[in-house]
Formats: structure tokens, C-alpha cells, sequence
């Protein structure tokens, strides 16, 4: 084993202790590219087959053999915590992503978000692969992708919510029974006689289900579809874990990313580098963190959130202090943001109107076939990231009603808030629900601001303004 | 597994051999699999594409295959403000990125490609060579005769071969000398000469036989009034595909164009499939010139021929006798006889109903009553014969 590797990884763990990066046992893997590439396009070193895994593989693989990506790290969150390494590396490369892991490892080890993710999820993973591995064994590999292809549509339509009541036990066949109570047209005749105010017969009204939209798409259909065998019910349930288990990451982001960027330049700067190796980093670490025309850098916005936080509390204005914030204590802050906040509330309290001027950030839409800025104004770029952010960054769709028509439908509602859907691939996805509900789907929407239905029967997409 | 070293159980290196790790490329594989069979359960539509078509083959043509999306619920994004971030001076107005050139916000249909900013596209592109190994795996050469073996022909001479003996004029000075040199050697000189007449080395040639295959498609075309763009376009696709298949099986293949209506006349291709002409329809003045011309240039003996007609089936019915009697005689020399029928009406068809009563395997016929049928007619024109019927 290479022994300068091993001493600049005893070296960066020291200074990252010293720091007070608090991080799971780590386990650092020396792969080549092609290993690297098939963990990252799976998220896992095992999980089940699906070509799309296969096809982000490719693409990564091209990418890296045309010398077009960067240098890639690759992290898993878990006890012990799994870091790859690319064996054709450099050490002043390794040196980086090695410091940058550490940090995200703290991250995953202390933002709340992840507080509940199974650590022990590469071992989960690998045996759901094998179960998924098997069911294809049993009912054809045909069979079981096709289910896969249906649930990897919707997969991030659940509720990730920390602490969450669980699915509320709604009794379908109470429904009936009231049903059945139900008096006739006719019972007022009956009644003839008797005082008027006795004539108004309260017809129960038919029970909501769900009693409130319900948010978890995935766990909808997987307690109530009718249309579902044993297996398929299983790989629901474990697809379902794997999305749970990705989520933090998704809605954490900007935040872990400008933390492991933040922890990487602090890290190498304690380190003794030689006048090469100081270049090198300094290119490498320029490429990370470069800001973009087109789209937000995690990397980049990420840190310079952080260090604008760490500077303001290290040197509080007098309102600041009024409020109780010590000067120097910008560090002791960033540690408490890192546990607390999740990238909607870390841009929202801490994106400050200055940042936003100091970083040129500003909103561009599409105009006349062209993209254009329209907007340099703060609190609206602030709000169009956080509400981009927002769900993961996919539109926030419930259940309305799983027995519309009272025939057992399911009728979908997105939250709209000003940003429309993707009508072809709306178009594409119905289908995929209705095969998992095996009845009409529905899903409101807005369409040019006005209220629209979008249906699939099982032959074909209609859509109707409501 | 090696795990190296531990410190303070800290933190662990370790480095596998991941040789037998194949899972990327197994998915990658299957991922690609699905591109050929999108490619396949496209091909009625793709191979009546008129870019490709029109393009006769010259160019390459490439057709995005879109049917790999992973589809999910997700925000238009040409509907969509987004954050970006400048050097410092932008301002509002700033083009920062072109959009896809397709037309204004458009509905927003989604399928829009290209260098979209921050879009993340992925398309599989096929190229008019994929599409025909994918398009000539279904199709058959009927009827295949040995014409080859009487068509053998000494193409050229290759000198491919060292002999001990030859002629003095094909002597091979390199290897006759390297010889001299080694054999000297062994008797310790470092010398060429003497040479002796063991040393020498000939060259020897082969005479390389490649037998020549030929094939002619004789495509006749009704060009009267009653022909619209619509049918001449499917006739079109069918002769382009055809042409490109034959090729693909013979050595040369060339197409006469036979245009006709009352009368037939052999023309260009631009003119067959351009020109129209108005009057009524006598279809056996085109078997009669394809006829002529098999005469003329077209030797059976060295040709395998195939005649092709595409028609309306509006034929003159006191012809329609006739026309069998020339489809036979044509069906005698020719590899296959074709008949395409563009009929997307169902109109009752004269010639159609005559021919129903011709009872040849060689006789193959298909009606057309969209584009995507080009590529049945192909499939059902060029089956596999069989012996049975």
C-alpha cells in the first residue's frame, strides 16, 4: 500500500479532529475508473439492475474517458463511512477529496436531516438486490423491470418529514357499512306525519379518503392499490427506504457541498504542500468551486454562505450583539448551522442581500427563444431558490382522492405555486401510475393559469381545463 | 481482500480486485438494448422519415430516439425562472444562454433538445446504417438463384506467395539475398555472395476468382393523374429501401425507372418520381417496355431481375388479361415479381382483383394505405420463400 497516501490520510484526519469535525470511522476504497463510475451511477456499491443505472453509467464513463469530468468524489453515508478513491489519482488530488469526505461525513454524522438514515444501508441495499434479483428469477426480468420503470417515475413522491405520524388507518369497508345505512329516497313518506324539522334525514356524508392529501404517493399506493401482488408490494417498500434514505442528501445539497468545500481549503491550508502540489490544489479547487451563467454551484454558493456567516459573527454588527452574538464566534455558529438547517432554511436566513449583490446572482427565464435576466432583485432571487429548492426540487403532488368517481380512482393534486409541470412528461408518467393503480388516474394541475386535469383511462391522455 | 493497515481504527485503506465487478456495463448493456429495440418498434415510422429518404442515402442522416427518458413528474423549465450567477456586471436583459431555436416558449411540449441551459439531455441518435441492419435483419432475398457460379469472373492477379522455384523475372531480391546472408553466416562469413541457386526465392501469384453478382430493379411506376404525392412518396420510400437492400447482397445493382400511363417510357429517377401525367392507365405498356429492356440489356443469365410495380390499381379492365399474361412472362426471368398497391381508401381495385387469381410464389404483393406500411410491404415483398406453397 502506498505509504504517502497513508501518511497524508493519518495527516488530514489529525487536523480534521483538531478542527472539531466530529465524522463515523472511515473506510477508503481504491477503485479504478470504471468501479468508481458504476458506484457513483448507482449511489451505492450494490443495488438492484436497472438500465437507467446502466445508462448514467455510460455517460459518467464517456465523460471521464474523454477527460471531460472533474475529479469525482464519492461518499457513502453509513457507519462506517465508505470514501472511494480513484486509483489513478494524484496524492495532492486524493489529499482533497480526502478532506472534502471528511466533511461530508461530519455532515452526515450531524445534520439533523439524517438523523434518522440507516447507517447500515450498503448492507440494506445489497439485500434488496438480491431480493429484486430473485422476484426476477421468479416472475422474469421483463416483468420486474417494467414494475421498476413505474416506481422509479414517482419515486421521490414521499414524505420525508422527520418526525411523521404514520398513515392514518383508514377503514375502507367502514365506508360501505355507512353506506348501507343510508336511507332511502323514499323514507320521507314515511314520515309524513310526524313534525317537519324531524323530515331532514342526515345523509352521512361520504368519508374522505384520504381524510387529508396525503403526501407519500409511494406509501398510498403501496397500502391501498388494489392492483398489486405480494412482490411488487415488497420492492415498493424497499424502493421506498432507498428514497428515504437519499433524501437528506437531496434537500441538503448546497449545505453539505459548501461544508466539504469549506473543510477541504481549510484543511490543506494547515497542511505542508510543496510549490507544485499548492498549484495543483489550487486549480482543482478553482474548478470546484466555479460559479456558473446557467445554474446554481453547490459547491460554490454553499461555501460562500458559510464563510459570509463565519465572517459577519466573527465581527457582529451592534445589533447583532444586542441580540446576544459574541464577536469570534463565527466558527462555534457554521458548527450549529451544519446541525440545524437544511438548504431551504440555510438560504432563507442566511443568503443576505449583500451576498446576493457581492455574488451577482440574479433570475433568468426564457424570452423570445432565448434566456435572459430578468431579475437582479434579492428577496426574488432568494425566494425563486428556496422555492427551487422546495420538495427536494420536484413538485409537491397528494392524493386528493383514491376512490374518485367513488369507483376506486386516484385523483392527484399539485401544489402549484406559479412554476408549471412538464406536460410531456406528465404525459409519460400516468401511465406509470395507472399501471400501479390499476385504475383512471387523474392529476389537477395549472396550465396558463387556469386550473387543469390531466387523465389517463389506460388507453389514453386526456386533458380538460376545469 | 487486502486490508492493508489499521490506525486507531480511524480509518482503513483497502484496494480490491474489482475485475469481476461487471454491474456497470451489464446495465449498460441492457440500456442499450433498449435503444435497438426502440429503434426496432420505431422502424415503420423511421424508415418512412422523409428526411432520410430525400436525402438518397448521401448523407448521414441521424434520428433522435427519445423513448428512453426516465420520465418523471417535473417543472417545465422553459416556464421556469431560474438563478444563475454573473462575473459581477450583469444586468437584466443579458442573453446568457440561446435557447433551443424551437420557435417562442412553444407549449412547452418538453421535447425540445439540444444545448438548453442547465438541461441535462440525453439522446440516443441512430444512423441510417443502424437503421438498415436493424430494418434488412427482417427481410429475406426470395428466390435466390445460382447465377453467380456461371458469372465467375477473373478479377485480378495477386502476388501473395514465396516459392523455391519461378521465373527469373519474378525473382524476389530481398529474401533470395537474406537467404545467401543466413546460409553464409552459418559458415561464419559475413558475406552475400556466394549466392547459390538454392538461395533464390520467386514470387508466385494467385489468380483471385470473385464471382459477380448483379441485379437490376426494374421499378415501374403509374404516373397518371390518379397518382397523388402521397403514393408517389410511399413508392418512393419502398424503391430507396429496396434499392439499398439488394445492394446488400449483390454486387451491383442498378434501377431502371419505367414511368408510364397509357404508354411507357424509361426516364430518370428525378422525372419518375416529380413528374405527373394526366390520362388514364394501361398497365401491361409497362410490363411490355420492362420487358424490352431485360431484351436489351438485362440478360437473365447474368441479371437477377426485379421488377417492381406500384400502382392505384386503377387500370383499364380490358387490359387486365393482358397484364397477367406479361406478369408470367416477366415472373419466367425474373428473380420476383412485385406489386404495391397505394391504396388508402380500400377502393375497389381491378388489377388488384385480377391478380388475386395468380398463383406463382413468385408473385408478391402488398397494399399500402399509410407511410408506416413501407416498411410492412418491405417485410411481406421480401419474405423468406417458401417452398411449401
Amino acid at each position: 500500500m502506498d505509504t504517502k497516501l497513508h501518511h497524508a490520510i493519518a495527516e488530514i484526519t489529525e487536523i480534521a479532529s483538531s478542527f472539531g469535525l466530529d465524522y463515523f470511522p472511515m473506510r477508503y476504497e481504491i477503485c479504478p475508473a470504471d468501479i468508481i463510475y458504476t458506484f457513483g451511477a448507482y449511489g451505492m456499491p450494490t443495488r438492484f439492475t436497472h438500465w437507467s443505472f446502466g445508462k448514467q453509467f455510460h455517460k459518467m464513463k464517456i465523460q471521464y474517458d474523454f477527460g471531460l469530468s472533474q475529479i469525482y468524489e464519492l461518499v457513502i453515508n453509513s457507519n462506517p463511512c465508505y470514501a472511494f478513491l480513484l486509483d489513478t489519482n494524484s496524492l495532492i488530488q486524493n489529499k482533497l477529496i480526502i478532506a472534502h469526505v471528511l466533511a461530508h461525513c461530519d455532515f452526515f454524522k450531524n445534520n439533523v436531516r439524517f438523523s434518522n438514515t440507516r447507517r447500515d444501508m450498503v448492507e440494506s441495499m445489497t439485500a434488496t438486490a438480491e431480493r429484486i434479483a430473485d422476484y426476477e428469477m421468479t416472475y422474469g426480468k421483463e416483468e420486474v423491470e417494467s414494475f421498476l420503470d413505474a416506481i422509479l417515475a414517482i419515486q421521490e413522491h414521499i414524505d420525508p418529514s422527520i418526525i411523521r405520524p404514520k398513515l392514518p388507518d383508514y377503514n375502507m369497508d367502514e365506508e360501505e357499512t355507512e353506506e348501507v345505512v343510508r336511507k332511502t329516497p323514499y323514507d320521507d313518506l314515511w314520515n309524513m306525519d310526524q313534525p317537519a324539522d324531524a323530515k331532514r334525514i342526515s345523509i352521512p356524508k361520504r368519508k374522505k379518503f384520504p381524510p387529508s392529501p396525503e403526501k407519500d404517493l409511494l406509501l398510498f399506493i403501496q397500502e391501498y392499490s388494489r392492483e398489486l401482488e405480494d412482490w411488487q408490494r415488497d420492492i415498493l417498500t424497499m424502493m421506498r427506504e432507498e428514497m428515504l434514505y437519499f433524501w437528506p442528501q437531496m434537500e441538503t445539497k448546497i449545505m453539505n457541498e459548501g461544508w466539504a468545500s469549506y473543510w477541504h481549503q481549510r484543511i490543506l491550508r494547515e497542511m505542508d504542500l510543496t510549490t507544485d502540489e499548492t498549484i495543483e490544489f489550487a486549480k482543482l479547487n478553482a474548478n470546484v468551486v466555479q460559479p456558473s451563467p446557467t445554474s446554481i454551484n453547490p459547491y460554490y454558493l454553499g461555501l460562500k454562505i458559510f464563510e459570509d456567516i463565519e465572517n459577519r459573527y466573527n465581527n457582529p454588527t451592534e445589533e447583532m450583539m444586542q441580540q446576544g452574538v459574541k464577536p469570534n464566534s463565527g466558527r462555534e455558529k457554521i458548527f450549529e448551522v451544519r446541525e440545524i438547517e437544511s438548504d431551504i432554511s440555510f438560504i432563507r436566513n442566511y443568503l443576505t442581500k449583500e451576498l446576493v449583490k457581492q455574488e451577482d446572482l440574479y433570475l433568468f427565464e426564457k424570452k423570445k427563444g432565448n434566456y435572459e435576466i430578468t431579475d437582479k432583485d434579492y428577496e426574488n432571487v432568494r425566494d425563486q431558490l428556496v422555492s427551487m429548492r422546495t420538495n427536494g426540487s420536484f413538485p409537491y403532488i397528494v392524493v386528493e382522492d383514491g376512490d374518485y368517481g367513488k369507483n376506486g380512482e386516484l385523483y392527484l393534486k399539485h401544489g402549484y405555486e406559479g412554476t408549471e409541470l412538464d406536460p410531456h412528461y406528465l404525459e409519460n408518467v400516468l401511465p406509470y401510475i395507472y399501471q400501479l393503480w390499476g385504475r383512471s388516474v387523474y392529476m389537477e394541475t395549472v396550465v396558463d393559469d387556469k386550473p387543469t386535469v390531466y387523465a389517463y383511462d389506460g388507453k389514453k391522455v386526456s386533458r380538460k381545463a376545469i | 481482500m487486502r486490508v492493508s493497515e489499521k490506525e486507531e481504527k480511524q480509518f482503513v485503506i483497502s484496494q480490491e480486485n474489482w475485475s469481476l465487478h461487471r454491474k456497470g456495463y451489464q446495465d449498460q448493456q441492457r440500456h442499450m438494448d433498449k435503444v435497438k429495440e426502440a429503434i426496432k418498434d420505431n422502424l415503420p415510422d423511421l424508415i418512412s422519415e422523409e428526411s432520410i429518404i430525400m436525402s438518397n442515402g448521401r448523407d448521414v442522416i441521424k434520428i433522435p430516439i427519445r423513448s428512453l427518458d426516465e420520465y418523471k413528474i417535473r417543472y417545465n423549465y422553459d416556464k421556469t425562472k431560474h438563478v444563475g450567477q454573473g462575473d459581477g456586471d450583469s444586468q437584466v436583459g443579458d442573453v446568457i444562454a440561446k435557447g433551443s431555436g424551437e420557435g417562442e416558449d412553444g407549449q412547452g411540449k418538453g421535447k425540445q433538445a439540444g444545448d438548453q441551459a442547465g438541461k441535462d439531455y440525453y439522446e440516443a441518435e441512430v444512423t441510417i446504417e443502424e437503421l438498415e441492419t436493424a430494418l434488412f435483419k427482417e427481410m429475406e432475398l426470395p428466390n435466390l438463384q445460382q447465377k453467380e457460379q456461371m458469372d465467375i469472373v477473373t478479377d485480378k492477379v495477386e502476388f501473395n506467395d514465396i516459392r523455391k522455384k519461378g521465373l527469373m523475372g519474378n525473382i524476389d531480391k530481398k529474401r533470395t539475398i537474406i537467404t545467401a546472408i543466413k546460409r553464409n553466416a552459418m559458415k561464419g562469413k559475413a558475406e552475400i555472395t556466394p549466392i547459390h541457386n538454392d538461395d533464390l526465392r520467386f514470387k508466385t501469384w494467385d489468380e483471385v476468382v470473385k464471382p459477380e453478382s448483379k441485379a437490376v430493379v426494374l421499378a415501374m411506376m403509374d404516373t397518371s393523374g390518379s397518382m397523388g404525392a402521397f403514393e408517389k412518396y410511399c413508392a418512393r420510400s419502398f424503391f430507396f429501401w429496396m434499392a439499398r437492400f439488394l445492394r446488400t447482397k449483390y454486387e451491383t445493382v442498378e434501377i431502371e425507372f419505367i414511368a408510364h400511363h397509357t404508354e411507357a417510357k424509361v426516364v430518370s429517377e428525378e422525372a419518375f418520381f416529380s413528374k405527373g401525367e394526366s390520362g388514364g392507365t394501361i398497365c401491361s405498356s409497362a410490363y411490355l417496355k420492362a420487358l424490352e429492356l431485360i431484351r436489351e440489356k438485362y440478360n437473365p443469365v447474368r441479371y437477377n431481375i426485379y421488377p417492381v410495380h406500384f400502382s392505384d390499381g386503377e387500370n383499364m379492365t380490358s387490359d387486365n388479361e393482358k397484364c397477367i399474361k406479361l406478369v408470367n412472362e416477366l415472373m419466367d426471368i425474373s428473380s420476383m415479381f412485385g406489386y404495391g398497391e397505394v391504396n388508402a381508401h380500400s377502393r375497389y381495385s381491378t388489377l388488384m382483383n385480377t391478380y388475386k387469381k395468380i398463383d406463382n410464389p413468385k408473385f408478391r404483393h402488398y397494399v399500402l394505405k399509410e407511410n408506416r406500411d413501407v416498411y410492412q410491404a418491405l417485410k411481406s415483398l421480401f419474405r423468406k420463400y417458401e417452398t411449401s406453397t
